[in-house]
């Protein structure tokens, strides 16, 4: 993926979900016999793929949650990143 | 100590009835009967307990959990509850019927056993026929859209047959290959003489594994552990004991490891007389082996205690005598030399033929063995 790529659709990987668990305080991403604790951002922007919304729509949806200006650059680390870990398609 | 930790992974062994009768099985030496088995109000309890404990991932395992009658009522429950449901299955009583069943009630990912990659050898480990059967319901599995692993697990009389084995996993369209080292802590170590591969045999399997990562990158995941015994290391059996983990058997005992009821001197509570908060938190036997307390010299003082935990306990017992020492496949154990001959005595007899039969895996046999000779 590249940077340019603002209007593709991320979706959570089929087989994966994502759930909040009260008794771990944090979101997890759930998979075949495996589970991933999620700090808060990465649990944040997790919550945002739902599917529907491209990745710009995403990075607004964040920014205007946290009151922040440009939230782009973090976002697209994180998604470049739960990507490569099989977290994440496009399209 | 330390805060103790929520159980995350409750595994549900609904029964221990199986159709197959692997050598290697890694049941307790004593099975449980079908008339002993919790009822679906006793499941459901379990299910219910667990989760409020915090266990978010849940396998229904065995025996074969297909045996039971009520296991689309029970992953129906379980989905609602929040759990992500593992089906861990040989695909042996299952048709393509099934399969969507389950799927409408959630169940979100089955496992299937393969005994090896051709019809011959896994019929014959099996001690059933079930290559064909399994081979249709890996399809069928697929059709439903699950997501789908496939473990196969290794030892001598299939370690040769990785490539194989992988390939027919990448027809299936496996997403995930669990190639899984026998564990001779159980019924296994019955057979130790004739399953454990020789050093050789494990280099070249962990090389065409490696290979084949490169090959199916991005397709299919492979997981490929060397055996401990040539580790060297120990494994951090179930992530530490009462750390993750929970495993209720057939009957309702709760268990930190679905192997350690075979463990002398711990008294493991069953979930018909307390609650399952009670026996995580409180109950002496999940409390044995937690932390570090509790170790001897070498784990004691070791920088890795943390980290493998002693090893494993069954382990510790079944080759030591004492399930408190290191487990002997750590290099630095003093009793070390019970592995090394071990291996050595692997190497040899892999060079001729096994001296006597595989003990295979059945309700008729198991009574007659309840210690190992």
């Amino acid at each position: 993926m590249t940077e340019t790529d603002l209007d593709t659709i991320p979706r959570i990987t089929p087989g994966y979900r994502l759930q909040w668990e009260a008794v771990q305080d944090c979101h997890v991403l759930l998979y075949p016999e495996g589970m991933v604790q999620l700090n808060g951002p990465a649990g944040a922007i997790l919550e945002q793929v739902d599917g529907r919304r491209t990745l710009a729509e995403v990075i607004s949806t964040l920014e205007q949650a946290f009151g922040e200006d440009d939230l782009s650059a973090d976002v697209l680390e994180f998604v470049s990143e739960a990507q490569e870990r099989g977290w994440i398609r496009f399209g | 100590m330390a805060r103790i930790p929520p159980p995350l992974w409750l595994l549900a062994e609904v029964t221990h009835s199986c159709p197959l009768q692997c050598p290697y099985c890694s049941n307790p030496l004593t099975l449980i009967r079908k008339q002993e088995e919790l009822d679906t109000e006793g499941w459901l309890k379990v299910l219910h307990e667990a989760r409020k404990l915090g266990a978010a991932q849940l396998g229904f395992s065995g025996g074969e959990p297909l045996v039971r009658k009520d296991l689309s009522t029970l992953v129906g429950a379980a989905r609602q509850l929040g759990y992500y449901t593992n089906l861990i299955t040989s695909g042996v009583g299952m048709d393509a019927e099934r399969v969507a069943e389950l799927h409408a009630q959630g169940l979100d990912h089955i496992q299937i056993s393969f005994q090896s990659d051709s019809q011959a050898l896994n019929d014959y480990i099996a001690g059933c026929e079930s290559f064909e059967q399994k081979k249709a319901m890996a399809r069928a599995v697929k059709a439903q859209g699950y997501p789908m692993v496939l473990c196969f697990v290794i030892h001598r009389l299939n370690i040769d047959h990785v490539a194989a084995m992988l390939e027919l996993a990448a027809e299936l369209e496996a997403d995930y290959v669990e190639l899984a080292t026998t564990q001779y802590e159980g019924w296994a170590l019955l057979n130790r003489d004739q399953l454990l591969p020789s050093r050789q045999q494990v280099q070249a399997a962990e090389a065409v594994a490696h290979h084949y990562q490169e090959k199916f990158r991005g397709r299919m995941k492979i997981y490929f552990v060397v055996p401990d015994y040539y580790e060297g290391r120990p494994k951090p059996c179930v992530d530490g004991w009462g750390r993750v983990f929970l495993a209720v058997a057939p009957d309702g005992v709760a268990l930190p490891c679905h192997a350690a009821r075979d463990l002398p001197g711990l008294e493991f509570a069953n979930v018909r007389d307390h609650s399952l908060e009670w026996i995580w938190y409180e109950s002496p036997a999940f409390n044995a082996f937690r932390g570090t307390g509790w170790m001897k010299e070498p784990c004691a003082s070791c920088d890795q205690r943390e980290k493998d935990y002693g090893g494993c306990r069954c382990q510790a017992f079944k080759l030591t005598g004492d399930a408190r020492n290191t487990d002997p496949t750590c290099s630095l154990s003093p009793l070390h030399q019970v592995v090394t001959e071990a291996a050595q005595q692997a190497e040899q007899s892999s060079r001729s033929a096994p001296d006597r039969p595989l003990v295979f895996r059945n309700r008729r046999n198991s009574p007659k063995v309840n210690t190992i000779p």
